[in-house]
């Protein structure tokens, strides 16, 4: 080992280890094209893991940076909306206490929020129920299909709250109705993902399954589900954020325990710092269910 | 069994939009049980048409085809087919895929671990028990073939009936693949009927050589048998007089009197 080689090796080895650091985190955000992207000259003073960050991490960064200032321009020359530092302040008091009950109309954040996704569940659930065994139905059946095709078409635009009175008429109660309207409204996307899915299988798996001479349910268990899955996470995903989506407005027409009546409570209190919170945390709350079925779609995909 | 598949003046008419079209006409073939038989053509001649005759994935329009003495009346697992793009389900394992043909022929009279045994015996047969547990994603072209002839072999069926096995891989695998095919072959004496376009294949397999003339309403021109002695070495037939006189034969058929105008 000569005398110049340390410092070299020791340039060398601090690269590796800010890589094998820092390039975990970034890959799953980066295409893959930029870790093969040879780094030349510049690539001593500015190694790659630091740019590929640069790249990734200053964008996001800057424009909620923006988003917040303009919030607090505007804030600043109109006193009745809360600036950022206010509704910050507002909201670490707010979820220092989530989940206190003064009596049904006055309870914390957290059974708010439980109370909504609850109605979402329940109501998603029960159209993941009907929608998807449908789905598969209308897909391997072309008379079926035929005849729910006008329904779905006639009824799939219609806005989901418009569905809330009839619900309201025939269950006689704002909560079931609550959640009849995410049933309605988050039950078109599964059943029509789930029979295109069912009617693109290739005709190649469905040759196996004909010279194989295979029965229908080994055909259902071993080709048509395991196929028709990406499609179906796909129509869940859709569905789940259009319930989401809905909820919302559900909950400020019928109120009771969730986040749009707690919406609509804090304005009739007028303390629009919590209005504004409720719109961040519906706004993560609905990233947060994207990103899981995102993941579930990721562990299903066979390519 | 000098009848073992029987095709008899069978005709193949498809309902289009223009009326009907004739594919195929008094097709006339009887094949021996052990036998290797290619079907050649131009592609369009109704070669694989013929091929899903026999597998019984569609009925012919007119004439009657046995397969061991019974009718052919729809698929079925007497009769394993080698499909041209392999068809392995992606979300099953190489072990899973040809146990999915075991269970569905072996099922009701063998246990469990039998079966188990025969699928691995099916994917040794193909020099494929390190891959057992694989998805097909995880190999290559050549592999995924050899689990599809694995596939059908397994189901022990009475012919093997391959749609351009070879077609879509390429010439080094391919001719890797065909003499192991040829080694299949003898060792399980199966009766093969193999849909190709490549003359060489052709020749070097086969028993016989059914030539068909090009579409539409497509026959069978000519059939040419092959007297190579077994086993067949790929080397030493590039060197043999009588390997290069079939070649030319089959050759002369499809581009002297059966050329296409402006394939």
């Amino acid at each position: 080992m000569n005398a110049a080689n340390p410092g070299k090796e020791g340039v060398k080895e601090i690269m590796a280890s800010v890589d094998s650091i820092a390039t975990p985190k970034i890959s799953r955000i980066s295409p893959p094209t930029n870790a093969n992207e040879p780094a030349p000259a510049a690539g001593l003073r500015f190694p790659l893991a630091a740019r590929n960050l640069f790249k990734w991490l200053v964008p996001p960064v800057m424009g909620l940076a923006l988003f917040i200032s303009i919030w607090a321009m505007v804030a600043q020359g109109n006193p009745t909306l809360p600036g950022p530092l206010k509704t910050w302040d507002s909201a670490v008091q707010l979820f220092s206490d989530p989940f206190y009950r003064n009596g049904p109309n006055d309870q914390g954040i957290g059974w708010n929020i439980l109370s909504s996704l609850e109605r979402v569940a329940i109501g998603f659930g029960m159209a993941a129920l009907t929608g998807i065994p449908l789905g598969f139905m209308i897909g391997r059946f072309d008379f079926l299909n035929r005849m729910t095709a006008p329904i779905i078409s006639l009824l799939r635009p219609v806005s989901p709250l418009a569905w809330l009175p009839i619900g309201l008429l025939v269950l006689k109660a704002a909560d079931p109705a609550a959640i009849w309207v995410i049933f309605i409204s988050s039950i078109w996307p599964m059943i029509i993902n789930t029979s295109v899915g069912v009617t693109r299988i290739p005709q190649d798996y469905m040759n196996v399954a004909k010279v194989l001479n295979l029965s229908e349910w080994k055909i259902f268990t071993r080709i048509l589900f395991p196929a028709v899955l990406p499609y179906m996470i796909t129509g869940i995903r859709l569905s789940i954020g259009v319930a989401w989506l809905v909820i919302v407005a559900a909950e400020m027409l019928t109120g009771g325990v969730g986040i749009g009546f707690w919406v609509w409570d804090e304005w009739n209190n007028l303390n629009v710092e919590h209005i504004i919170i409720a719109i961040f945390v519906v706004g993560i709350v609905g990233l947060l269910l994207e990103q899981a079925l995102v993941l579930l779609a990721k562990k299903f995909s066979y390519e | 069994m000098e009848k073992y598949v029987k095709i008899e003046n069978v005709q193949m008419v498809f309902d289009t939009k223009k009326g009907p079209f004739v594919a195929l006409r008094d097709i006339n073939l009887n094949i021996r049980q052990g036998e290797f038989i290619s079907l050649i053509g131009h592609s369009g001649c109704g070669k694989s048409t013929l091929l899903n005759l026999v597998a019984g994935l569609t009925t012919p329009s007119n004439g009657t085809m046995l397969c061991a003495e019974r009718e052919i009346a729809g698929p079925g697992p007497d009769r394993g087919v080698v499909f041209q793009n392999h068809s392995l389900l992606p979300w099953l394992t190489c072990f899973d895929n040809v146990y999915l043909a075991v269970e569905r022929v072996f099922a009701r009279t063998e246990s469990k671990a039998t079966m188990k045994k025969r699928t691995q015996a099916a994917l040794a047969l193909v020099g494929l028990s390190h891959a057992e547990h694989k998805h097909p994603h995880e190999i290559s072209g050549g592999m995924k073939q050899r689990v599809g002839i694995a596939r059908a072999l397994s189901m022990q069926p009475k012919v093997l009936l391959m749609d351009e096995p070879f077609g879509a891989l390429d010439a080094l695998t391919r001719a890797h693949l065909q003499d192991e095919l040829m080694k299949i072959a003898a060792d399980t004496q199966s009766t093969v009927i193999m849909v190709t376009h490549d003359v060489d294949e052709a020749v070097l397999l086969s028993d016989r050589i059914v030539m068909m003339t090009n579409g539409p309403a497509a026959t069978v021109g000519e059939i040419l048998r092959i007297d190579l002695p077994r086993p067949r070495e790929r080397l030493a037939m590039a060197h043999d007089q009588a390997y290069h006189e079939y070649r030319s034969e089959v050759l002369e058929f499809l581009y002297r009197r059966q050329l296409r105008p402006a394939a």
